[in-house]
């Protein structure tokens, strides 16, 4: 019963492996490209399917860019270049991780800013509330009980 | 003053969010629709083989001059048989000229195709491995093109060609009443 079960087991591994792999079959030859192509590959948008990146898309258009990323990864681009080509033609859309410029400023700025905001209003009535207790002339008393 | 001011807070903050919010929603991609960057730029070049004159290459450089649109289709595509007849009557209007790219298709099957509805376009070039389809940013056929006389891409249509499109968006343009 158990050989059974490590043997379906085995079985189903082995299936999910082959499934997986058919979707990209690229391999780079140099594991640090691989590590940069595979990275790539997970922030880049599938114009067509647009809630899935070009690694996880079965679509043409999505192998076809992934071939790209693959080029031109091979011919010495940088990553940003590579973003950079991608965005040309279809747009920031294409990036699921924004890029920093002007236009997206609010968008990596207002986290800090609401932190600092927050961080602000609870000082102050941490502040306000410790000068009023010092300031008070008539404390609580005591409760007899204690 | 101070105390006056205090439960204003929240309604400053709500009205901060709402603009946003109207903000996101007005530029929000229109039915999945995306503004393409190439609006307003330069055309991709492209030199690709005429699929009726194989030995023929069409380059996007001889195309310059005049107003022209680039519609990209493929056989494959459901939605380019549904705005063929709309194509046929560009072509009739004599407005301007239609140039198809064959977009990752089988060349016998695009010229039967050609064949069976009728030939809209004055060259239709071949793009079999889907590289000038990429330059010029198309995601899903049939997209539209509209390139002005000096190269730039002046208005780009998503999906199937309407007559509404074609009179309020591209006639419009290339007579000159909008730009």
């Amino acid at each position: 019963m158990r050989s059974l079960l490590r043997g379906g087991l085995a079985l189903g591994l082995t299936l999910f492996a082959l499934g997986a792999g058919a979707l990209d079959t690229n391999v780079l030859p140099d594991p640090a490209l691989q590590a940069r192509y595979v990275r790539l590959t997970h922030e880049l948008r599938c114009m067509q399917c647009q809630n899935e990146s070009i690694a996880d898309s079965p679509v043409d258009l999505a192998a076809d860019l992934r071939n790209q990323v693959r080029e031109q990864l091979l011919a010495g681009k940088s990553d940003d270049e590579i973003r950079g080509w991608m965005a040309a033609r279809y747009g920031d859309f294409i990036l699921f991780r924004p890029r920093y410029t002007w236009r997206t400023a609010w968008l990596w700025g207002a986290p800090g800013a609401l932190l600092l905001l927050g961080a602000t209003v609870c000082w102050r009535i941490l502040r306000n509330r410790t000068q009023l207790l010092a300031s008070d002339q008539d404390p609580v008393e005591e409760d007899p009980r204690i | 003053m101070k105390r006056f001011l205090v439960p204003l807070v929240p309604l400053v903050v709500f009205a901060l969010l709402a603009l946003v919010l109207a903000i996101g929603i007005r530029h929000s991609p229109d039915k999945g629709i995306i503004v393409s960057p190439l609006l307003g730029k330069r055309a991709p070049q492209f030199a690709l083989p005429a699929l009726l004159e194989p030995a023929r290459t069409v380059r996007s450089q001889d195309l310059q001059g005049h107003w022209y649109l680039l519609n990209v289709w493929g056989t494959w595509c459901g939605e380019c048989r549904a705005e063929h007849q709309m194509l046929l009557r560009v072509k009739q209007s004599h407005a301007v000229p239609l140039i198809g790219l064959d977009w990752k298709d089988d060349d016998a099957q695009a010229q039967a195709w050609l064949t069976q509805l009728g030939n809209p376009y004055e060259t239709v070039a071949v793009d079999r491995s889907g590289r000038a389809a990429i330059d010029w940013g198309v995601y899903g056929a049939p997209e539209t093109f509209l390139i002005n006389p000096t190269g730039i891409v002046v208005y780009k249509h998503v999906g199937a060609l309407t007559e509404e499109v074609w009179t309020h968006e591209i006639l419009p343009r290339v007579q000159g009443g909008k730009s």
